[in-house]
């Protein structure tokens, strides 16, 4: 028996929709604690944290996300650990935008120029001191349009945990595509949900580039 | 304690490399054409009239602001009900095309408007066609600025092609996915497959820096 695609698998779909920006939200989350510290890391004096830093970047820069996801999948299942999509999930887009962020931010605190670090240890101000007071607040300013605009790539990334078994936007569009059949409709609801996701943060951080870029050009 | 077994893995070795080997046809293939839909939508974004340029930032954006996945859904099971009913492997080619023209589209078109007005206006002056301005003083300097993105642009193609594989287009990660589904031993499969996908973004770095090398000899007027 086909369902037909109707009102109320609708909202099924646009409900799903709360898992993904969840899984977005919390990946980000993770992920800009990692990436702050893989930032500091590559930035830092000591040349094994240098080394570190640069090499769990190049990891996850330089393999699919799909493979990550399924390394954390199936590692957490030979670890012992339980399988669990949810968890498998997040630790996975967790380090992924982990070394995005964490690449996209270093370039912003070296964007901070020189002399301001060095105005610092000229002040006495520490390690700790500089970065929180001097460097970070002028390296957030930079960091803000990139940032948002890896935010629209994590979000698009999430889609991806439907392969392990995540029900969130796509997979719950699978589900009610092979009961409706009618794939134009359903996956045409899904990619306008992701586009309405989507394009309003690529808008704020067009506009925030466009206006950094005009404040920095004078 | 979980006991590591990859001989099953390195058993059937060769199956992946011939994953791995459509793997890196797809990408190239999808390279090439998608970077003249790049070039063309450049052209007619940078100089098109107002409705083709519409049509093109429509374009990008629809792109830009989906999941590869839904992409290829789309064109792999809902395009059938409007349009021809495409094998695995040509809907991922077609998906990637797709996908990569909107983001190449942007990169050129930066390269594009990097190049001086000046520039054009002395083309026009030596009396050279509105196609030889446009190859040779408009695309050849913006391709070389901009090869640096296009390079890591076309490396995300080619980390993103592992996507198609569930279409069942039967690429390097799908030889993976049958590999595991024969050996159970998922764990060895997938971080074998991760190293060869790790192998070839190395890979393609280099030859395009090779690339850049030999092609980009000349020195900037600058």
């Amino acid at each position: 028996m086909i369902r037909v695609f109707g009102w109320n698998e609708f909202l099924i779909i646009v409900v799903a929709a709360q898992w993904t920006i969840a899984l977005s939200a919390i990946a980000f989350a993770g992920g800009s604690i990692g990436g702050l510290l893989i930032a500091l890391m590559r930035v830092s004096d000591v040349r094994a944290f240098r080394l570190f830093a640069t090499g769990f970047i190049r990891v996850f820069q330089g393999t699919p996300l799909l493979m990550q996801l399924f390394l954390v999948f199936f590692g957490m299942n030979i670890s012992g650990f339980a399988i669990n999509p949810w968890i498998a999930a997040t630790i996975a887009l967790a380090l992924h935008a982990s070394a995005f962020l964490g690449e996209i931010w270093r370039g912003c605190i070296e964007a901070v120029p020189k002399g301001q670090r060095e105005a610092a240890t000229a002040l006495g101000l520490r390690y700790y001191h500089s970065m929180r007071h001097v460097i970070l607040p002028q390296a957030i300013r930079i960091a803000v349009a990139p940032t948002v605009g890896f935010l629209v790539q994590l979000i698009k990334g999430t889609s991806l945990a439907s392969i392990i078994g995540f029900t969130e936007l796509t997979r719950q569009g699978q589900i009610i595509n092979n009961a409706t059949f009618s794939p134009f409709l359903v996956f045409g609801t899904v990619a306008v949900i992701y586009f309405l996701l989507c394009w309003p943060l690529s808008l704020v951080a067009r506009r925030m580039e466009t206006r950094f870029s005009r404040a920095t050009a004078r | 304690m979980y006991e590591f077994n990859f001989t099953p893995v390195l058993a059937s070795f060769d199956q992946l490399l011939i994953g791995a080997w459509l793997t890196v046809r797809l990408s190239c293939a999808a390279m090439l054409i998608g970077l003249v839909v790049s070039i063309i939508c450049a052209w007619g974004k940078t100089s098109g009239p107002a409705i083709v340029r519409a049509v093109i930032d429509g374009y990008i954006e629809i792109i830009r602001n989906t999941p590869f996945l839904v992409q290829i859904f789309f064109i792999y099971f809902a395009m059938p009900s409007f349009g021809p009913k495409l094998s695995p492997n040509s809907a991922a080619l077609l998906a990637l095309v797709v996908n990569f023209g909107a983001y190449g589209t942007e990169i050129i078109r930066a390269g594009i408007e990097s190049i001086h007005k000046g520039q054009v206006e002395a083309g026009w002056a030596l009396g050279l066609s509105r196609l030889q301005i446009f190859r040779y003083i408009v695309m050849k300097p913006a391709l070389r600025t901009v090869y640096p993105a296009l390079t890591s642009q076309f490396i995300y193609l080619m980390l993103n092609t592992s996507v198609v594989s569930v279409i069942s287009a039967d690429d390097l990660a799908a030889a993976g996915n049958d590999l595991q589904s024969a050996t159970f031993a998922s764990f060895e499969v997938y971080i074998t497959v991760t190293l060869i996908y790790f192998a070839l973004s190395i890979g393609f770095s280099a030859l395009f820096y090779a690339v850049e090398k030999m092609a980009f000899k000349y020195p900037l007027s600058r």
